[in-house]
């Protein structure tokens, strides 16, 4: 299956480590095709294979089998000086030995880049990442963000088709890495390369990514746009990874092309969207903040409870509300007006309320 | 611990408190120095006394049959360069043949050195890119010679390069040469022992700063296109200088005024510094010119040392 539009595409990769026994399987059969110029991000746990596929497309472990393909040409064999593509290291990997204007220039040097050209580009990449003053200093004199910014500059300036980059910002503070995530979109702006991102954070994902592949076990779940993903979880796992949500088991009654009714163990009926036809125990999912609060006494509210717990978190509350389905149904309100111990309905909109794939 | 003092000025309160530091003053100074004892001790005892003695003889005159008679002379350090005139002792001729003793020591000591680095690196980068828990076992048998005395080790290389050995057996076994080729008792063979017995110390210390080798640098430098030759002369070597540095005074040092290696293997048929300096204690019965070679020797030594100092510290400091 190959697109128009696919710099990478990623067909059939398994990884296996080690041997018989302690034989390992980090990526088992993975598919993926990464557009030219997007934000690529792989999300997961820790353990989910998301830095194994990193390297492998970096080069640094070969595939046990399938095929990379970078512009249509078989990249997985290849050593990593002999691939364009370039990373930024979790833990930056700077030259203790050089200076901030020779880390960045060590990949031109190695392309044998003519002098005039290397010294030109230097001085782009260290304006890029606003880091010009320190040109001559050395790494280990810099802070954290700033020796970041270095990493950085030093893997763009080779000026790769691709740049992979390791949970960059997890050695970072809180602010600088909600900083480092404007000026990341903004160098990838400026710069047009595609970038892939591999995170745990599933905010730093949604917030910086055109696409996000969601990996557990091995495995990618699911890929698509922030909206899809958290939207419309194709996956108990996805839905559960990204933000808070509400989980609701019930039994098919009813299943029609795009949505599906279902009977709950109390016996009330939901109906929920569908993106393909489901029957028999299914698990249906809703986002807190679409959850909405109702008088219990009113008419077509499907579920009603008793308050239960209100936790306020500045921006909103969480009001736990106990319907009897054993775990609460959260709804998330800006300035709720109730009290524990209330009785309050529960309005689960069917845009908003999805029949997840087991 | 002390009563309150109730109605201190504040000039009596600071006069208090002054009086309370100098006092722990005086008791952190007391304790330094008796935590220090041992060691200055020691040191005074097996390190300057020694060479205060030495340095002493030197500028005596020698005894007739050994020992020094106590009248200062600068003659041994004359003699060093010098050949007093047989008639007439106020005429000095130049002599270069200890000056030459010396230059061939430092030769030497300096193929040897460079001949330990290029089997002892890439023994020690073998080691360091082990598994961790079989590291221990290699460099285990790294040091396993250092069980058997020096003596033993130079006799059995002596048996394996002799004219009868198992080299000269093998080669001529296999039909490369008819002859034996004669290794033992020259330079060549000077060289393979001094490697062999000092290789040790190289591959510790180049192991200690591979060791603590960040190998996602390595990565760093494959992922920006450096080709694995290319790898190690920009990244790795750079970045285990301070072992390489430490592996070269370890062998170099030891390598000048090696004794035993030069003895045996050498046929002691050329001098080198070693030999030089226990040959003015035995055979030749001049303590004080004995004493001033080993000054001259270790002055050289402090030099170099120096020199070296100063030139990597400058490395480090501007990268």
């Amino acid at each position: 299956m190959s697109s128009d539009d696919g710099l990478i595409e990623i067909v059939n990769v398994t990884k296996a480590f080690g041997t018989g026994e302690r034989r390992f399987l980090a990526l088992g059969g993975v598919n993926a095709t990464i557009r030219k110029g997007e934000f690529f991000t792989l999300l997961g746990p820790s353990g989910c294979g998301k830095t194994t596929l990193l390297r492998l497309i970096a080069g640094f472990e070969l595939p046990t089998s399938g095929e990379i393909l970078l512009d249509g040409q078989e990249i997985g064999h290849l050593p990593p000086y002999r691939r364009p593509v370039n990373t930024v290291f979790q833990n930056y990997a700077l030259f203790p030995h050089m200076t901030v204007a020779e880390n960045i220039s060590f990949g031109l040097e190695m392309l044998n880049k003519p002098k005039a050209e290397i010294a030109s580009t230097v001085e782009r990449m260290l304006a890029l990442v606003k880091m010009s003053e320190l040109a001559g200093r050395r790494t280990d004199q810099l802070s954290g963000g700033q020796q970041q910014r270095v990493a950085l500059a030093r893997a763009l300036a080779p000026q790769p088709k691709v740049l992979l980059l390791d949970e960059p910002l997890s050695a970072l503070d809180l602010k600088l890495r909600k900083e480092m995530q404007v000026e990341l979109k903004r160098i990838q702006h400026e710069t047009g390369i595609t970038f892939i991102f591999v995170t745990h954070d599933q905010e730093e994902a949604l917030t910086m990514s055109d696409r996000i592949a969601v990996m557990a076990k091995g495995n990618i779940l699911q890929i698509g746009s922030p909206s899809e993903i958290y939207n419309a979880p194709a996956a108990r796992f996805v839905a559960d990874f990204i933000g808070d949500i509400n989980f609701i088991e019930g039994q098919v009654v009813v299943a029609g092309e795009k949505t599906a009714q279902i009977r709950l163990p109390g016996g009330q009926v939901l109906t929920a969207r569908a993106s393909r036809p489901v029957e028999g125990p299914v698990t249906l999912a809703i986002r807190p903040e679409k959850v909405g609060l109702r008088h219990a006494d009113d008419d077509d509210v499907p579920l009603s409870g008793t308050v239960t717990n209100l936790v306020y978190f500045g921006s909103g509350t969480n009001v736990h509300v106990d319907v009897g389905l054993g775990a609460d149904i959260v709804a998330r309100a800006t300035a709720p007006k109730v009290a524990l111990g209330d009785r309050v309905g529960l309005d689960l909109h069917v845009t908003d309320l999805s029949v997840l794939a087991e | 611990m002390s009563v309150r003092q109730e109605i201190a000025t504040p000039a009596e309160a600071d006069a208090a408190l002054r009086a309370a530091i100098r006092q722990r003053e005086r008791e952190a100074f007391r304790n330094r120095w008796l935590l220090l004892a041992p060691a200055v001790g020691l040191i005074g005892c097996v390190g300057l006394l020694p060479l205060a003695l030495t340095m002493i003889y030197s500028f005596l005159e020698p005894g007739t049959y050994g020992g020094v008679t106590w009248s200062f002379s600068t003659g041994a350090y004359e003699q060093f360069l010098f050949d007093r005139d047989l008639f007439d002792e106020t005429i000095l001729t130049f002599n270069p043949s200890y000056v030459i003793i010396f230059a061939r020591s430092i030769f030497l000591a300096l193929v040897a050195t460079v001949g330990t680095l290029i089997v002892g690196y890439p023994t020690a980068y073998f080691i360091a890119t082990r598994p961790r828990e079989s590291r221990n076992l290699w460099l285990f048998l790294i040091t396993l010679p250092f069980w058997t005395n020096l003596l033993i080790r130079t006799y059995a290389m002596l048996l394996i390069i002799r004219d009868e050995g198992l080299v000269n057996a093998l080669l001529m076994g296999v039909g490369v040469v008819n002859q034996p080729v004669g290794i033992l008792y020259t330079d060549f063979a000077v060289f393979l022992g001094l490697i062999y017995s000092f290789l040790p110390f190289m591959v510790l210390p180049v192991y200690a700063s591979l060791e603590k080798l960040d190998f996602r640098l390595v990565e760093a430098a494959y992922d920006l296109y450096a080709t694995r030759w290319r790898v190690l002369r920009r990244v790795v070597i750079p970045a285990t200088r301070p072992g390489i540095i430490a592996g070269c005074i370890l062998v170099f040092i030891p390598g000048l005024g090696a004794y035993i290696t030069p003895e045996l293997l050498g046929g002691g048929k050329k001098l080198m510094i070693g030999n030089m300096i226990a040959l003015q204690f035995g055979t030749a019965r001049n303590w004080p010119f004995g004493s001033a070679a080993a000054l001259i020797l270790m002055a050289m030594v402090v030099l170099m040392l120096f020199v070296v100092m100063r030139r990597s510290g400058r490395q480090m400091s501007h990268g």
